[in-house]
């Protein structure tokens, strides 16, 4: 088990015949990921390392069959509208990888994605890995090893941080969910940790979350009243000055809200284990294994 | 991307929601012929920065005549001017604005936002405006409204006519234009604060707060000329122009990191080994190598900055870039600051390798935190030369005091 995506799910990729997509594609094909096709449009009957391109998404579904993701690296210009194609198309996993889109775009797409019953991850996120198993979007694979710690970040880097030093430890990852760092993410946290907390394969959930927003503080509150498993957490962003923007558009402390203090304060109130630094968050795990006596 | 009040003003009117009437100028001179211009005999001063808290700083002036106009600009043109906002060093004010003086009967609050919780856009009204409203929200909430738009209907009339009369105002027309401000320009916030009801019944937009959101100034570049870089740091500036995610701070650690959160928390990191960084900075996944130099540039050529801490843990980004592009930017700009490096992810051997064949002096260390910590020594030990150096030149300590900014206070 894992959440969201394995090694059955059919995968699209939608700007497959641009540098990043083309690049990733082969990547995550190499991996094991069954990527099946491709979609950008005027560059159909044409192949991407043996995977077959379409002009759109409905193309794609009525030569492939069902398709269970699509990942995107369509421009911010354009990305809002790959997404309404992927979901008129029947795709219910959409991993939106493109940086800078607008919000109030952003905000439509989401709500009509709701509407029919799709789920977008993203924007401006790694996307998603189940190791061993399925690669969906950017993060480097030799990190990773199959395990038990389920991962959910704001941050592509730091996420990389967090599987990095759980690998050397040995405990490896059931999946790992970037939700991206934009304002207005596809999946929140909660949502997210809501399905570790019913996969059977994760035990302890890693949250990396940073100032912005109230996101950790909507997840502090769903880890307080409903989950069971150990969660570890890393805020970032301790030093960030207020009302700057910190690299992600939705990193900024805007008046009193979207502070480090009152996030890290709300999840130790909610019994989750705060690595202070960076470089804790694998020991902390280490800590939280120990304790539970978790194998 | 911020404007000035007078930008946001001209928006607002130009949506047909009134301001007072004005104009803005960058001299003294200029400040008494807009006075002249309007005529009567009370008029506002405003010193345009990014930045709020004016009026408790002495940004805001008022005057009785265009010769008294012409003083109070005179005051503030030119000065450095220190609010809450806008950190110790203040913000330099280049342009006033002069408006015609408004005898204002009550002070409202009036406000659009994104809820990022809700993933709705909503309108936010008080009858206590002129003051911070999240001080309005946490003492007396009954006194703010929250009313949601719907994303695809927009704000039905019903609850214009709502919030309008929450407020005690015919505003309905005014809040509906605000909504359509919002959605038509994409803005992240947008603020009438205060909205004044005068003596004569009429209704105004005192003060305009107007945020832009960075990612769709593509489709709006009449607003995208309204960028002010005078209000940025000009380290930010420099590293905008090359495309590279930039805020700088008063540290003497320069950092240069791969994404944001690692950016974020590599700074954390400084902090917890008893140091603090000169700035954050985001290469970015997909850096080339030009952009890459650019930012080595942009730390080398800060007098802040003690040493440079290069944090990278590559993804897309490749370690061998990144040591290339140091390499490269070292013999093209000369170093003379410590530099420690902690390269992690793909390609690490290469970029290590290309390290160490360069002969340059770069401290390298394994892990974040130990390159934090390595970091923040070197700091302390270059800055104590510096100072013995200093100890020998007396002089050049001189000048660097007399060539401090002069401040005004409130």
């Amino acid at each position: 088990m894992s959440i969201l995506v394995n090694k059955d799910t059919r995968v699209i990729i939608q700007g497959i015949t641009g540098k990043n997509g083309s690049f990733h594609a082969k990547i995550s094909k190499e991996y094991g990921t069954k990527v099946i096709g491709g979609i950008t449009p005027g560059k159909s009957g044409q192949n991407v390392d043996g995977i077959p391109v379409f002009d759109s998404c409905e193309e794609a579904v009525k030569e492939l069959g069902k398709i269970d993701a699509s990942c995107i690296f369509v421009p911010a210009q354009f990305a809002p509208d790959s997404v309404i194609e992927a979901v008129d198309a029947g795709i219910k996993l959409i991993v939106v990888i493109t940086e800078g889109i607008p919000t109030l775009d952003f905000i439509k797409v989401k709500e009509y994605a709701k509407k029919h019953g799709a789920r977008i991850i993203g924007p401006n996120c790694p996307g998603i890995m189940t190791p061993e198993e399925c690669r969906i979007g950017i993060m480097p694979p030799y990190i990773f090893r199959k395990g038990f710690v389920g991962i959910v970040s704001r941050s592509g880097t730091l996420t990389y941080e967090a599987v990095w030093q759980t690998t050397q430890l040995g405990f490896g990852q059931s999946t790992c969910v970037g939700i991206g760092g934009d304002p207005v993410p596809g999946t929140t946290f909660v949502e997210v940790l809501e399905m570790f907390e019913n996969d059977p394969e994760t035990k302890v959930v890693i949250l990396i979350g940073e100032i912005g927003g109230s996101a950790e503080e909507q997840a502090a509150e769903f880890i307080k009243n409903r989950m069971t498993k150990p969660v570890v957490a890393f805020i970032a962003g301790r030093t960030a000055p207020s009302g700057k923007r910190m690299g992600h558009a939705g990193a900024i402390i805007m008046g009193t809200s979207g502070r480090w203090q009152d996030k890290v304060e709300a999840l130790k109130s909610a019994g989750v284990h705060i690595a202070e630094s960076p470089s804790e968050i694998g020991l902390k795990v280490k800590e939280v294994v120990e304790k539970y006596g978790i194998r | 991307m911020n404007v000035h009040e007078y930008q946001a003003k001209s928006i607002l009117k130009s949506f047909g929601i009134p301001v007072p009437d004005g104009g803005v100028a960058s001299s003294p001179e200029k400040a008494k012929k807009v006075a002249e211009r309007l005529g009567g005999d009370l008029f506002a001063v405003k010193a345009q920065i990014h930045a709020g808290g004016r009026g408790k700083a002495g940004g805001i002036k008022i005057a009785h005549s265009p010769e008294e106009v012409y003083e109070k600009a005179k005051e503030l043109i030119g000065k450095r001017l220190v609010t809450h906002q806008t950190g110790p060093e203040g913000k330099l004010v280049r342009k006033v604005l002069v408006e015609k003086g408004v005898k204002a009967k009550k002070e409202y609050y009036l406000g659009v936002v994104i809820d990022r919780a809700r993933e709705k856009v909503c309108v936010i009204a008080s009858p206590e405006g002129g003051v911070d409203i999240e001080e309005v929200a946490r003492k007396n909430p009954e006194l703010v409204m929250t009313e949601y738009v719907d994303t695809f209907l927009g704000l039905s009339d019903y609850k214009a006519r709502k919030i309008a009369k929450f407020l005690g105002i015919p505003v309905q027309d005014i809040v509906k234009k605000l909504v359509k401000i919002f959605f038509d320009l994409d803005l992240s916030l947008c603020e009438i604060n205060p909205l004044v009801q005068t003596e004569d019944g009429k209704i105004l937009a005192l003060d305009a707060k107007m945020v832009f959101d960075d990612n769709a100034l593509f489709r709006h570049p009449d607003i995208a000329k309204l960028y002010d870089p005078h209000e940025d740091d000009p380290r930010e500036v420099k590293a905008k122009k090359v495309g590279i995610s930039y805020v700088g701070l008063d540290g003497n650690i320069g950092c240069l990191v791969n994404g944001a959160g690692l950016a974020m928390a590599t700074m954390d990191e400084i902090l917890l080994a008893g140091g603090y960084p000169a700035n954050f900075l985001d290469v970015g996944g997909g850096a080339s190598l030009e952009q890459v130099k650019s930012a080595f540039s942009i730390l080398l050529s800060d007098k802040r900055v003690k040493t440079i801490f290069v944090n990278i843990f590559g993804g897309i980004m490749r370690c061998d870039t990144v040591a290339n592009a140091l390499v490269q930017a070292a013999r093209e700009m000369g170093i003379k600051v410590p530099i420690v490096v902690r390269l992690e992810g793909t390609n690490v051997e290469l970029g290590k390798k290309i390290l160490e064949e360069s002969g340059l002096n770069i401290i390298t260390a394994s892990t974040m935190r130990e390159g934090a910590m390595l970091a923040v020594q070197k700091a302390r030990e270059f800055e104590s030369k510096e100072k013995e150096r200093r100890k020998r030149r007396p002089k050049e300590t001189e000048q660097e005091k007399t060539s401090e900014s002069v401040q005004i206070k409130s």
